[in-house]
């Protein structure tokens, strides 16, 4: 504390790792990957009532620029693994939202031949946004879920498990 | 012209190679000897008094005993239609494409061999449409069974609680 007193008021103390998940969770740039209606319920969140955009979240057409996978609609089996290589695509920090019932469980399609029941059993989720299709106002909470769990992660200790992906 | 007239042509002109009309409403069909329906749909397509230009729906039916595929015509000229079925096999279901007589037949050839397992001689590209190329059988077979697995992912859900039902387990 007697550290603030002596600086000038226009310079800020924090710590590196609050810097670092601040900045990071600002700019969450999620990529554009619709399957199935959900997609639009993507689409309407990305444009200008729901707008993703406040949050730092901005459409990337590219799996390489991307760090966030937001998992819209039925997962199929013949998708499934495009997807898994899509997942492996992105650099790492790398997040995964599952949108909607299917991609968390495989929804109405569960019993389906051809439907992958959850995307959690080919990527690791971060946050489910639960609903059929969820709306632009859930897809933003969970959004906002993740960058309170963003905002908790410890980059700079090896502290194994308090830092989450990081110590995988 | 009404279906049942067409038919009666056709019975007229290809004798034993309709094997049956069945007069059921509201589409009455007629079913057509497997080595001959090229040649009937042909006919169909070029009379011009039937002129039956657009094969509107080609599907694939398993009857347990035998599989059927089922063709919808529909003529824009005469604004008229017909129905009209092939009786195959279970073990090796085989029919001539009609692929060369309407266009539309390609992709709902590739659909009924993917989901009914009716393979199309003459067809151009007799690829599966839907399911994934390495996936074992034929779903909508009635003896389908699901594999427990693809490509190292399971397509059981584990948890009892998000299950819908017990059954598949």
């Amino acid at each position: 504390m007697p550290l603030l007193n002596t600086l000038p008021d226009y310079v800020l103390t924090t710590k590196t790792d609050e810097v670092i998940n601040w900045m990071r969770k600002s700019s969450i740039w999620y990529m554009l990957f619709g399957l199935a209606c959900c997609g639009i319920e993507l689409m309407h969140t990305g444009g200008p009532r729901a707008d993703l955009d406040r949050f730092g979240a901005v459409p990337r057409a590219s799996a390489r620029q991307s760090d966030l996978m937001i998992v819209a609609g039925t997962l199929t089996l013949k998708m499934a693994l495009p997807t898994r290589l899509l997942y492996d695509q992105m650099p790492d920090p790398r997040y995964v939202i599952s949108m909607g019932s299917c991609a968390s469980c495989g929804g109405l399609f569960q019993l389906a031949y051809s439907v992958c029941d959850g995307v959690d059993k080919i990527l690791p989720v971060d946050v489910y946004v639960p609903g059929c299709p969820p709306r632009p106002e859930a897809l933003t909470e969970g959004l906002l879920k993740l960058q309170q769990k963003i905002m908790t992660e410890r980059w700079l200790s090896k502290e194994p498990g308090r830092n989450g992906k990081a110590a995988a | 012209m009404d279906a049942l007239s067409i038919y009666a042509r056709a019975k007229e002109r290809f004798g034993d190679k309709i094997l049956e009309i069945v007069e059921k409403k509201p589409d009455p069909w007629m079913v057509v000897d497997p080595k001959a329906i090229v040649e009937v749909c042909g006919w169909l397509k070029d009379d011009p008094e039937i002129s039956m230009d657009c094969l509107s729906n080609q599907s694939g039916v398993d009857y347990k005993d035998r599989i059927e595929v089922v063709y919808h015509l529909f003529s824009y000229r005469h604004r008229h239609g017909a129905v009209l079925k092939v009786r195959l096999p279970r073990e090796n279901a085989m029919v001539a494409t009609v692929e060369n007589l309407w266009k539309s037949a390609n992709w709902l050839e590739r659909e009924i061999y993917d989901l009914v397992g009716v393979t199309f001689e003459g067809h151009s590209d007799m690829r599966r449409i839907l399911m994934p190329e390495d996936w074992p059988g034929h779903p909508l077979r009635k003896d389908f069974v699901e594999p427990l697995e693809y490509h190292g992912i399971s397509t059981v859900r584990e948890s009892p609680i998000i299950r819908l039902d017990t059954k598949k387990k």
